[in-house]
Order: structure tokens, then C-alpha cells, then sequence
């Protein structure tokens, strides 16, 4: 089963882990098979939100959240069940820092 | 004529596998809501066919497999696809050979896979208790409801949502690998002495609810240590056995609550003060006792006190010291001041517990007002008694507690 693992960050923190070790992390979950993908994202001020209402888009800049923590990347895993998940999760560098939300996928019904 | 002792001895097996048998029929059917239905209908079946051909010699094994059975009749007749035939084929030659999966060893380790995962982590606390509480001693949501003075739906929506979680995230069904086992333990071990104390403690709601809820804490500790004899699960069962022990002592007859020292003794429970110190004596023969084993020691002590004058404090305060070594606190530095000012006079333990009040941490915790306030006393600061009284009945939400300062502070203002 699939965990999408979100990492949360303060925005000081968003560098307190080297990318080098980042990568060197995501290199070894790789090896292992578990791994389905994995970005690290740019600041939240970076960030665009797009709706689309009544057909037209609508562009607007942020969210601007007001939680201290933002979304600093994430990582899609294979694992066999919660306990798997919890067990990557904790690996990934950042746990540290800030917080993972692990959320388990939900398979589109056909 | 036949059909009544028969009636009986089903009730009877209900009572004592109904819990064994849904452990086993989550495993088997991997979800909590099928294998409750499967459960009720393996004793329906019972009801009908154990009067006519008789009570089946393995009773828990028959359950299991007529709800086995159940459950995968009711998946086929609700979906007539081909893949479920799959299932149904898979099932056969398992479902023959009943004895295997329902042996004492199988079925022992599926509850604890239940009691692992009610309290798993990834759970909130509150539903935790909720689900151990329903599903490990079949408590029903409205006992629980009850029992924890919450409305009946809010506490049936948190069992939902836990199962959902349990089944959408899948939190495994399994007993904790040796390594996880310590931290997966602890967070049973919380559960159990949770529902203890809200039973044990609570000044509101129904008295007797309540001690049912201590009494189901005791009986799930016991399961813990026949399937786990940890130290810690011996400690933890120990510790509850003590405080009931001293049920009967603690509150007057009309309600009010009787402190440690002023309690009749010989209202204690003999058999349990016995029970308790034997299993504190097993807990430490591990040679590393955990934090509930060291506070069930303390218990022990007490209770082979013959009067509150005889107390072993020396003893106390060396146990207190090995907990602040094991699991430190500011309750725990508190509570070793008191010991203190029974061991070597209430200035001592003065002194102690102002430099622990200077430090902040427990500024607003009514015992530590309390406790202040009575060594105070009895070192005739009478007004210094008074003020910090005061602040502890400002602080307190306990109504037996607060009358008991109420009582005291009457006292020294006199």
C-alpha cells in the first residue's frame, strides 16, 4: 500500500538538514524498493493556487498559511502496512526538525 | 427441559471465549466490523444447533469456524461476482481444519494482537480506551458512554473512526516485533492504568460504573500478564491491586475522602495486599524494575504497614529515589518530599518542596499547594498554612478534595 509522507517545516528550518543528506536518504529507501517518488519543494512564497469556478480559472497568489509549519516536501513509499510506514517515516532527515504527516493513499474506485 | 442448562452453558462460553473469538476473527477475516457480525452469528447458529446436537467438545474452535463460515457466506451472497468464489475455494480446506488455527497458542497471541492494536500509537488516546474498552472486555459503547460521562454517539463516532483508521492507514494486526515491544507496551500499559484511575479516582458519576472500570483494568492487566509477563505488566497489575486493596478505607461512610494515614486498616484487602507484594516481588526479581513496579513497591510498603505510625519511610524515600532515577518528575520530587517529612520531620520536607516550588513547574498543582500547607501546619506556621490552602482550594476541581481542604483550612484558621 502506498503512505504519501509530508514533510512539515518551520521556515527557518526549511535548510537545517543538508540536501546532501536529504539525497543520501532518499537514495537508500530507493535501494530498498520502498520508494515511489520524492521532491523537496521551494518556500510557500513560491506558491500559486489555482481554482476553477463556473469554468473560468482563477489565479491567486499563496496560501499564506497561518500554521508556522509549511510544506517543505514529500515522499511517496511502498510499505506493507502503517507500522512500515511509521518506520520510513521516521528515517526521512527532516522528522527531526519539523513533522511528517504520513497519509495513506486511497485507490480510485473505477 | 434439556434446552435450559444448555442456554446456561452458551451464556457461560459467551462470557468467557466471546472476546477469544473475535480476536481470532479479525485476524482471520482482517476487519474489526465483519468479524463482530461474524461473532453474533456463530452464536446464533450456536443457539440453534448446540441444544439439538449437542455442545461441540471444542466450543471456541466451533465458534470461530461457524462465524468463519458466516462471514464468508454473507460476502458471497452480497456479491454474486466470480472473484469471491476465489475466496470461498481458499477458504475450504482452512475451514475444515478448524483445530489449528484456534489452539490456545494462536488464539493467546490473537489477543494480544488485539490489545496491540486497540492501543496503537497511531490511535488518539481517548479512542484507545474506547476501543480496548469495547473490543478487548466487550464492553458496550453505551457502558463505555457511561462509564466516561460522554454522550453515547460522541464515543460511538470515535470507535468508528478509530476502525476506519485501523482499516484505511492499516494498522497492522500484530503483536510488536522485540524490538518495538518496550515503547508498544507502554502505550498498553497507559490504557489499562488510564481506565484504573478513571475508575479509581473519578469524584463524579455513577460510584458503581466506576469501580467497574477499575475492576476491568484489573482483569485486563491480568490478561497482560499471562500473555506477556513483563516486569512492567507485572508491575502495573501489581500497582492497581494495591490501590483497590485499599477501596473499602478511602472514602467514609458518608463520602468524604480519608487520607492514606487516617484509613482504617483493617478494612484493607488482605488477599489482594498478597497478590499486589508477590507480584512487585516478581517485577523486581528482573532485575531492572520499571517505573509502575517501583510505584507498586511504594504501594507495598504501605500496605504491610500494621498502623500509618509503622510506615517504613526510610524504605520510601529510597524507592522514590531509584523512580527519580527511572522516570523523574516534579509529582515524583513531590511526592519524595513528603516522604522525607514523615522520615526526618516536616522542616526537612519543608525545605525539599519550597526549593521545588521555586522552580515553577508545579505552581499550579493543587497537591503540592496542599501538601505545603499541612507541613506548615504541623510546624505551627499557621498562617503560612492558610495561604497556601487557599491556593490549593483555588486550584482544586474535586469536590471530596475540596471539602477535605475546606476541613483543613477551617482548622488552622480557628
Amino acid at each position: 500500500m502506498k503512505y504519501l509522507c509530508l514533510v512539515y517545516l518551520e521556515p527557518d528550518k526549511l535548510h537545517a538538514v543538508p540536501d546532501s543528506e536529504c539525497a543520501m536518504s532518499g537514495q537508500r529507501l530507493r535501494e530498498r524498493g520502498v520508494l515511489v517518488a520524492a521532491e523537496a519543494l521551494q518556500p510557500i512564497d513560491t506558491a500559486t493556487t489555482v481554482r476553477v469556478r463556473a469554468g473560468k480559472v482563477l489565479v491567486t497568489d499563496g496560501p499564506f498559511a497561518e500554521t508556522k509549519e509549511q510544506l517543505a516536501g514529500f515522499y511517496l513509499v511502498d510499505a506493507h502496512d502503517l507500522n512500515e510506514a511509521i518506520q520510513i517515516a521516521s528515517k526521512i532527515p527532516p522528522a527531526r526538525e519539523g513533522s511528517v504527516e504520513v497519509r495513506p493513499v486511497r485507490e480510485l474506485e473505477p | 427441559m434439556a434446552a435450559e442448562p444448555i442456554q446456561q452453558t452458551i451464556e457461560s462460553v459467551y462470557e468467557s471465549e466471546s472476546r477469544r473469538v473475535l480476536a481470532t476473527l479479525i485476524r482471520l477475516l482482517g476487519d474489526f466490523d465483519a468479524a463482530e457480525e461474524a461473532l453474533h452469528d456463530a452464536f446464533r447458529a450456536a443457539l440453534e444447533q448446540w441444544p439439538r446436537d449437542g455442545v461441540p467438545s471444542n466450543p471456541r474452535a466451533w465458534l470461530v469456524s461457524a462465524g468463519r463460515f458466516k462471514a464468508i457466506d454473507a460476502a458471497r451472497r452480497r456479491t454474486r461476482f466470480d472473484a469471491l468464489d476465489d475466496m470461498g475455494e481458499k477458504a475450504e480446506p482452512v475451514f475444515i481444519d478448524t483445530a489449528a488455527w484456534a489452539d490456545d497458542e494462536s488464539v493467546d497471541d490473537d489477543r494480544l494482537r488485539l490489545v496491540f492494536t486497540c492501543c496503537h500509537p497511531a490511535l488518539a488516546p481517548d479512542a484507545q480506551v474506547a476501543l480496548t474498552l469495547r473490543e478487548v472486555c466487550g464492553l458496550t459503547t453505551e457502558e463505555i458512554a457511561r462509564a466516561f460521562l460522554t454522550p453515547a454517539p460522541t464515543l460511538a463516532q470515535r470507535i468508528v473512526r478509530a476502525k476506519a483508521k485501523i482499516r484505511d492507514a492499516r494498522i497492522p494486526y500484530e503483536v510488536p516485533s522485540r524490538a518495538d515491544l518496550p515503547e508498544r507496551l507502554e502505550a498498553v500499559l497507559r490504557v489499562v492504568y488510564l481506565v484504573f484511575n478513571e475508575g479509581y479516582s473519578a469524584s463524579s458519576g455513577e460510584q458503581v460504573t466506576r469501580h467497574d472500570l477499575s475492576a476491568e483494568a484489573i482483569r485486563l492487566g491480568r490478561v497482560l500478564v499471562e500473555l506477556l509477563p513483563e516486569p512492567e505488566a507485572q508491575g502495573l497489575l501489581a500497582l492497581m491491586v494495591l490501590h483497590d486493596s485499599r477501596r473499602a478505607a478511602r472514602t467514609s461512610p458518608d463520602g468524604e475522602l480519608v487520607l492514606l494515614e487516617d484509613q482504617d486498616r483493617s478494612l484493607w484487602n488482605r488477599d489482594q495486599i498478597a497478590e499486589g507484594v508477590r507480584l512487585v516481588e516478581q517485577a523486581f526479581s528482573s532485575g531492572a524494575p520499571g517505573p509502575y513496579a517501583i510505584q507498586a513497591a511504594i504501594a507495598a510498603v504501605h500496605a504491610e504497614a500494621p498502623a500509618a505510625a509503622a510506615t517504613d519511610w526510610n524504605e520510601i524515600v529510597g524507592l522514590y529515589d531509584l523512580l527519580m532515577r527511572t522516570a523523574p518528575s516534579p509529582i515524583v520530587e513531590l511526592n519524595r518530599a513528603v516522604a522525607m517529612a514523615m522520615r526526618d520531620g516536616p522542616a526537612a520536607g519543608l525545605a525539599v518542596l519550597d526549593r521545588l516550588l521555586d522552580r515553577g513547574e508545579l505552581r499550579d498543582y493543587r497537591l503540592a499547594h496542599a501538601v505545603r500547607g499541612e507541613l506548615c501546619r504541623r510546624l505551627g506556621r499557621t498562617a503560612d498554612a492558610q495561604v497556601s490552602f487557599e491556593r490549593a482550594l483555588k486550584l482544586t476541581r474535586q469536590e471530596p478534595e475540596r471539602r477535605l481542604i475546606e476541613r483543613r483550612l477551617a482548622e488552622v484558621s480557628k
